[in-house]
């Protein structure tokens, strides 16, 4: 009985492998073209994950060795530079101040207060579009916008579209954004003078 | 003195590097300074001033670099950004 019920067992899954086996092989040639697809797609875009992170990884360092180190610091910990307004910085009277996110518009608001000014959108697209793109890394984006307002703030602002605030980015993000930034300068300063030699 | 240019896809690459205060580098870096201002980019210096604050300086020829300055970065020119929303 048990080599009948045995030998009824292998038919059986014959059976079933012979039914499955077309759709499984579909299924098989189905993804193979979809992997090519997806292959060839990625080729003529241009994209490779992996020489985006190196490029980044280039534009941190280039920035890192352009602005001051605080600056440096805001960056690596928050993801934003701020750039007081008016070539000047608060000890020497900037009434107003920059938040400049990579990629995105620069924002003007008034330390003071934190009211948010405007929203100044500025790119620097290569039109000779290496790799298929116009997009700088993301650190060069943020350095370009930092020499350009170091440089020449007037002129930056004369070839950005301006806009009223929450255009573009979502003024409640900003607003975190500049606390974030109070808080981070408040424990900088805590750790700066714990590091103090003691009297 | 190195000229260095911002590059999607890449970060910076080095165009030119040389002693300016050999000519015939100094031609070379000349002539790699003229090439990018004619494919429209910008040029700026990082500087440091005396009381140690960063900065940069936007050059428009070769004559406004400082003899000292070890580097000059080129960027694309600026161009108003997204009307769209893209929050």
């Amino acid at each position: 009985m048990w080599l009948a019920l045995g030998t009824a067992a292998v038919v059986l899954l014959a059976l079933l492998w012979e039914i499955a086996r077309p759709r499984l092989r579909r299924e098989l040639a189905d993804r193979r073209s979809a992997a090519a697809a997806r292959r060839q797609a990625s080729a003529q875009s241009g994209y490779d994950p992996g020489r985006e992170r190196r490029a980044e990884q280039r534009a941190r360092s280039l920035l890192r060795s352009c602005v001051d180190g605080e600056a440096w610091e805001m960056y690596r910990d928050l993801g934003f530079l701020r750039v007081w307004g008016g070539l000047g910085d608060r000890a020497q009277g900037a009434s107003y101040a920059y938040l400049v996110y990579p990629h995105k518009p620069i924002v003007a608001y008034l330390p003071q207060t934190g009211e948010l000014l405007n929203e100044y959108c500025v790119a620097f697209p290569d039109q000779s579009k290496p790799f298929g793109s116009t997009r700088l890394p993301d650190s060069d984006d943020v350095l370009a916008k930092w020499m350009a307002l170091s440089a020449d703030e007037r002129h930056l602002i004369a070839e950005a579209n301006m806009h009223l605030p929450g255009r573009q980015i979502d003024p409640e993000r900003v607003r975190r954004d500049l606390l974030r930034l109070a808080r981070w300068e408040r424990e900088r300063e805590a750790h700066a003078v714990d590091r103090l030699p003691a009297a | 003195m190195r000229l260095l240019r911002l590059k999607p896809g890449h970060g910076e690459i080095v165009l030119a590097e040389g002693d300016v205060e050999v000519p015939e580098q100094e031609r070379e870096l000349i002539e790699a300074f003229r090439r990018e201002l004619d494919a429209g980019m910008w040029a700026a210096v990082p500087t440091e001033t005396s009381g140690g604050r960063r900065e940069a300086e936007y050059v428009k020829s070769f004559a406004d670099v400082p003899r000292d300055a070890d580097r000059v970065i080129f960027f694309p020119r600026a161009a108003g950004g997204a009307h769209g929303n893209s929050r």
